[in-house]
């Protein structure tokens, strides 16, 4: 494997990392806050599905991208209503958001679009393009680091860079400002938040629109970015990755981004080795998909390093009188 | 005190449940532009009108009443099996190697032992997600999402580089023996003089998920394990004070839902597709979730809730073929049935507990 290969399945890792990414951060808003969010894989879709109808039929990416968190949104508001307001079942609530986003989205493209499912292929300005890192072109000649830069760094869709500030934001919001001291607060001790005259309803509903607002992002890099238009089922349990990601990561923005990026290089790998070699034993290609999933349990499992999540979470505050 | 009746409880809240999922489906079907009167006429001629429609309506329903029961036994020790989907494959792998390798002489007892493997199979897939809680407190659901994942990679590797028959190119194995066929509803029923569909896929396996129901039902309110799962779905600290141990109610809670999500394969793969394929569930076991919400864990209430998601997936699959309606009409439905009666529960229970809290005062 030469040097030109490696930098061209890093480069892919990043662009598959970013989703991942995004949803990762946004899980992670929710679940500090004591809302656990299985419903990922479908504010994704319908982010992905809106964002790419948008920019279809207005021709701006930017459009698009705004209808895709509005969709992203919405659903954020049903889960919020469900399991803050209504204290239901969060796990079941977001079982109910995935199917919801699964069929809607499919329902909605038949009716709009009438090409089985799909929206119509994005053309230049219904898509992201690339962003070009100033002198990138002619330092592409530098050995070793002309192709970092202008290859693995430069060149990227504006969302990318947006995933990546995203980590430091998020790290600078949750541990050195008033709300995330409180939004963590509320994820822990939500009587406590309570007690200090700072409402646990409205934060809770803070973080999950904060959440909503990312897969949005997400969902319209899929499908205006990465690709080219929506797809059916696109997200191909890529909200369960971010998921487990953040498992991975045990709720540190940080450590997210660690666990995307080795996530996102698995997919890269699979995607363009079919079969591994390693020293006459062959690695199929089903053990590179399934690894993320394995690598989740047995960090549940805590037989490496503990994953604790935050204590509150899953649970319906319930004032008392 | 109770709030409410037991009546309004079990019947009533699923009921306006029920109705609310309907109302919002309806504007659904308005919203694409289609007519839901209309809509509602073709699915019930299309599923109910015929034995043939029926055939593929109690085919549907047995997947589900399978499914249905598995999460249903662990929402009664307060576990949430979402891995059902995962256990079902598995089950399926267990069916495959039941029927391909052992050389059955009767159908009858080709069962039984399918029956065994996909249970033995399904329980297996359930176990390490049920140890894992029970010993190391990591969360089920996330597990077993994870194990649904795993499961489809290693259906995957198993189909395409060991049970593919050599110079296939399809990723399923060979087909099952004819000695293993499951006689259909039609078989079955010639004999008394009634004519059935000969098409349908409704096979004998139906009977073995009223049986199951039956026995989840024994179970579950008949006997001291019943009774020990039941109280630590209630409290956990109290069955624990009673002496019943948290990880062999978790353990054995868990094991029987995946034993009977994994029996569903009796169904799919031994009585219909007669081989193992790509994705044989069909998100079946997920439907289990829907169905089980909605009969309120009881096997009785699964049963009807099987039938209905039976209804609804024949129906659907009649309108796609009619109409310009999509089949994933029907994984709205079933979107919108889960967020009712299981997320948004309260929004219904709690006017309704005020109503009859004030019906009661007006009394006294």
């Amino acid at each position: 494997m030469d040097f030109l290969t490696i930098i061209q399945v890093l480069d892919s890792t990043i662009r598959l990392a970013t989703p991942l990414l995004l949803a990762c951060l946004a899980g992670l808003y929710s679940e500090r806050a004591g809302i656990f969010d299985i419903g990922l894989e479908g504010k994704m879709l319908a982010a992905a599905f809106f964002s790419a109808a948008v920019a279809a039929v207005s021709g701006s990416v930017w459009l698009g991208l705004l209808a895709g968190i509005a969709a992203s949104l919405a659903l954020s508001g049903l889960h919020g209503l469900a399991s803050i307001t209504f204290r239901g079942n969060q796990l079941i609530s977001g079982v109910a958001i995935n199917f919801l986003a699964a069929g809607m989205t499919v329902l909605i493209a038949q009716d709009w679009f009438k090409q089985g499912g799909r929206t119509p292929s994005l053309f230049d300005g219904g898509r992201f393009t690339p962003v070009d890192f100033p002198f990138a072109e002619s330092l592409a000649g530098v050995p070793i680091l002309g192709p970092i830069y202008s290859e693995l760094l430069s060149g990227h869709s504006i969302l990318v860079y947006v995933a990546f500030l995203a980590v430091p934001a998020t790290w600078w919001i949750l541990f050195r400002t008033r709300f995330g001291l409180r939004l963590r607060a509320v994820g822990e001790n939500p009587a406590a938040v309570d007690t200090a005259g700072v409402s646990v309803v409205g934060l809770r509903y803070a973080a999950v629109a904060i959440c909503g607002l990312l897969c949005g992002i997400a969902g319209a890099y899929l499908a205006t970015a990465l690709q080219a238009g929506f797809v059916k089922d696109m997200t191909a349990g890529r909200g369960f990755i971010a998921l487990a990601a953040l498992i991975f990561a045990k709720w540190r923005p940080w450590h997210a981004m660690w666990a995307c990026l080795l996530f996102g290089l698995l997919q890269a790998i699979a995607l363009r080795f079919q079969n591994i070699e390693l020293g006459g034993f062959t690695i199929p290609v089903q053990a590179m998909d399934a690894l993320p999933y394995i690598l989740t349990v047995v960090i549940l499992a805590g037989f490496v390093g503990k994953a604790i999540p935050p204590r509150a979470g899953g649970e319906p505050y319930v004032k008392e009188r | 005190m109770e709030k409410m009746p037991k009546w309004a409880d079990v019947v009533l809240i699923p009921l306006i449940s029920l109705i609310l999922a309907a109302i919002l489906s309806a504007l659904v079907i308005l919203g694409i532009g289609e007519d839901p009167v209309e809509a509602v006429n073709l699915m019930v001629t299309g599923a109910l009108g015929s034995t043939y429609g029926w055939g593929y309506t109690l085919y549907y329903a047995t997947n589900f009443l399978f499914t249905g029961l598995a999460v249903a036994v662990a929402f009664h020790a307060r576990m949430f099996n979402i891995g059902g989907e995962g256990q079902a494959m598995l089950g399926g792998l267990g069916v495959a190697l039941v029927c391909l390798y052992i050389p059955w002489p009767h159908w009858s007892l080709a069962l039984l032992g399918a029956t065994v493997g996909a249970a033995l199979f399904g329980a297996a897939w359930a176990a390490v997600p049920a140890y894992l809680q029970a010993k190391r407190g990591s969360h089920i659901v996330i597990t077993t999402i994870m194990f649904n994942f795993i499961a489809a990679a290693v259906l995957n590797y198993v189909l395409v580089n060991l049970l593919r028959p050599e110079g296939s190119m399809d990723p399923a194995s060979a087909r099952f023996a004819e000695t293993v066929h499951l006689p259909t509803l039609h078989e079955l029923l010639a004999p008394f003089g009634i004519s059935f569909s000969k098409a349908a896929p409704a096979n004998v396996s139906f009977i073995l998920a009223l049986i199951a129901c039956v026995v989840v039902w024994l179970l579950i309110w008949r006997t001291k394990l019943g009774y020990e799962i039941r109280a630590y779905g209630h409290s956990e600290p109290g069955a624990n004070y009673a002496g019943i141990s948290s990880v062999k109610i978790i353990m054995i809670a868990m094991l029987i839902s995946g034993g009977l999500a994994g029996m569903m394969a009796t169904n799919n793969v031994m009585g219909e597709a007669e081989r193992l394929v790509l994705n044989s569930t069909e998100g079946a076991g997920f439907i289990g979730i829907a169905v089980a919400l909605m009969g309120r864990s009881h096997p009785f209430g699964v049963f009807l809730a099987a039938i209905l998601f039976g209804f609804l997936y024949q129906g659907g699959a009649e309108l796609a073929l009619w109409t310009s309606i999509p089949r994933e009409l029907i994984v709205v439905i079933q979107a919108l049935v889960i967020l009712f009666t299981g997320a948004l529960d309260n929004m219904v229970r709690m006017p309704l507990e005020k109503l009859f809290l004030a019906l009661r005062k007006g009394k006294a």
